[in-house]
């Protein structure tokens, strides 16, 4: 009879978590980054349809990086958990905390059960009535949960890009700042990266019951060319939410 | 989280199913002073649709509800409104909202008029058992087709039939009278001041002829609710616009 061989569950765990950040390094990072108005999310993606950053609720985005089948199999279930439970309750009743809970015991019930962990790690953005309840949640591969107040890095060379998101951050940032910050921070001293290279996706607070909208090519451009903001977004005239025809993501 | 075979997708209502959260369909013959809610109309004009429902509910011969609104927005380019029992209607705006933004969220784009039109023609037909109770719901849907560039209608009936109408649609114990207000009135050339002045008389004859449906109230500040689609979405509109509307019109009654 054949006998398995002993490996000892610390290796067994570092394997995993060793696997995992392999997986997500590989990747392109997000950041997310509180503003005057809201939450800004900027991730490096060359896909205008395969999308990092998505509406979860009405105050409530997601974003992940990593292995995109996984991440939104992830997605999906969050927008399910929220819907019924808005539908259950009341909509005020949908919080992001409860999400990155069921995000957290998801990835941890995966990682310690199954063959291989979720190569993914995702962030749950809530933006408040008032700058006090803005939140951001960070969820890694193994279920771990940060709770971060200003900023939050995710995906590969995150300690490089969260001492640039570090230095640049200051609490009274305007939509543009917000957004060249987390521009620069993605893309380094070394490279730079145009509005066809990014996502960019934000929860504004005052956008009306949803506050998820997403900024387009030109939009981008806009912020990133001049230093002074030209236009201010939360305009209602100009909606860039998913409703349009247009943009069919996929 | 399902398995991939055996995924709901985007299908909220399949997915109450699945969590057991759907609630059990009406049977049986119910009472016969549940609360009704009546007369809704919907009529094209050039920019789009305007929809354009009373207040007023009524359970057997009493007023049970003098603010109802029965024009909803169901999401950001159409609308739907509703006649018959108001308790199953009001749930099954409810879940017809919910369902178009869940499909918009889940698929990353949003459902195409028609599929949101044969969407609400399913949870119609869902609901035929409690509509031969006695507790059937009638809407109508209209909104902005954003492939085709205009506005577009269509009633229904208790069966989940759906019909799409060129001009207008009414529904609820007033239709009669609003539908022929507006039958002799409409132009194609009908611009946002017309057609509003247009369904504001339409409703206001059907309060004048038929008890279940409310008139403007002047005297509470309650107007019906009138709302334009557009290629800009839905836009409620103001109670001082429709003050002014319906001073016209009773201006008008008033020298016939």
């Amino acid at each position: 009879m054949n006998m398995p061989f002993y490996v000892a569950p610390e290796q067994v765990m570092k394997d995993r978590a060793d696997y995992a950040r392999k997986g997500i390094a590989r990747g392109r990072a997000l950041v997310g980054i509180r503003y005057a108005d809201g939450i800004a999310i900027v991730a490096e993606n060359a896909s205008a349809t395969l999308r990092k950053i998505n509406e979860i609720y009405d105050r409530i985005a997601f974003a992940g990086v990593g292995r995109y089948n996984e991440f939104d199999q992830l997605r999906v279930a969050g927008v399910r958990a929220a819907d019924l439970k808005g539908f259950q309750y009341s909509r005020d009743d949908v919080d992001a905390r409860s999400l990155a809970n069921l995000y957290s015991q998801h990835l941890g019930q995966v990682f310690t059960h199954e063959m291989k962990p979720m190569e993914v790690e995702i962030l749950v953005a809530e933006v408040g009535h008032s700058t006090d309840g803005d939140q951001m949640f960070h969820v890694l591969y193994d279920g771990t949960v940060f709770d971060e107040q200003d900023y939050s890095v995710l995906g590969g060379d995150a300690d490089t890009i969260t001492e640039r998101v570090r230095s640049g951050f200051s609490d009274d940032l305007d939509l543009g700042a917000a957004v060249r910050l987390g521009t620069a921070s993605l893309s380094g001293p070394d490279r730079t990266l145009s509005p066809t290279d990014l996502e960019v996706a934000l929860l504004v607070r005052t956008n009306g019951r949803r506050c998820f909208r997403r900024l387009d090519d030109d939009a981008l451009g806009a912020l990133a060319s001049s230093p002074t903001e030209p236009t201010e977004p939360t305009e209602p005239t100009e909606p860039t939410e998913p409703t349009e025809p247009t943009k069919d993501t996929g | 989280m399902f398995p991939p075979h055996d995924d709901p997708g985007s299908n909220f209502p399949d997915l109450l199913r699945r969590t057991g959260l759907k609630q059990p369909a009406v049977s049986g013959h119910g009472p016969d002073d549940l609360p009704h809610a009546t007369t809704c109309v919907a009529v094209r004009y050039v920019d789009g649709v305007v929809m354009a429902g009373d207040r007023r509910a009524t359970a057997g011969n009493l007023i049970s509800h003098r603010t109802m609104e029965k024009v909803v927005e169901a999401d950001r380019h159409s609308g739907v409104a509703i006649a018959g029992a108001a308790g199953p209607a009001m749930e099954m705006v409810r879940l017809f909202q919910l369902q178009l933004e869940h499909y918009e969220k889940v698929e990353g784009s949003a459902l195409s008029l028609e599929g949101k039109a044969n969407q609400l023609s399913m949870m119609v037909r869902g609901n035929l058992q409690a509509a031969f109770a006695g507790m059937g719901v009638v809407p109508i849907f209209a909104g902005y087709d954003l492939r085709r560039r205009l506005g577009r209608l269509w009633a229904y009936d208790i069966t989940g039939g759906r019909y799409e109408e060129r001009e207008y649609v009414a529904t609820g114990s007033g239709s009669l009278h609003a539908g022929t207000v507006i039958k002799v009135g409409y132009t194609e050339q009908l611009d946002r001041q017309g057609v509003l002045k247009l369904v504001a008389r339409s409703l206001w004859e059907a309060a004048d002829a038929d008890s279940a449906t409310g008139g403007p109230d002047a005297l509470r500040g309650i107007y019906p609710v009138v709302a334009t689609i557009t290629a800009d979405g839905f836009d409620q509109v103001t109670d001082t616009e429709l003050a002014t509307t319906f001073a016209t019109v009773a201006e008008d009654v008033r020298v016939r």
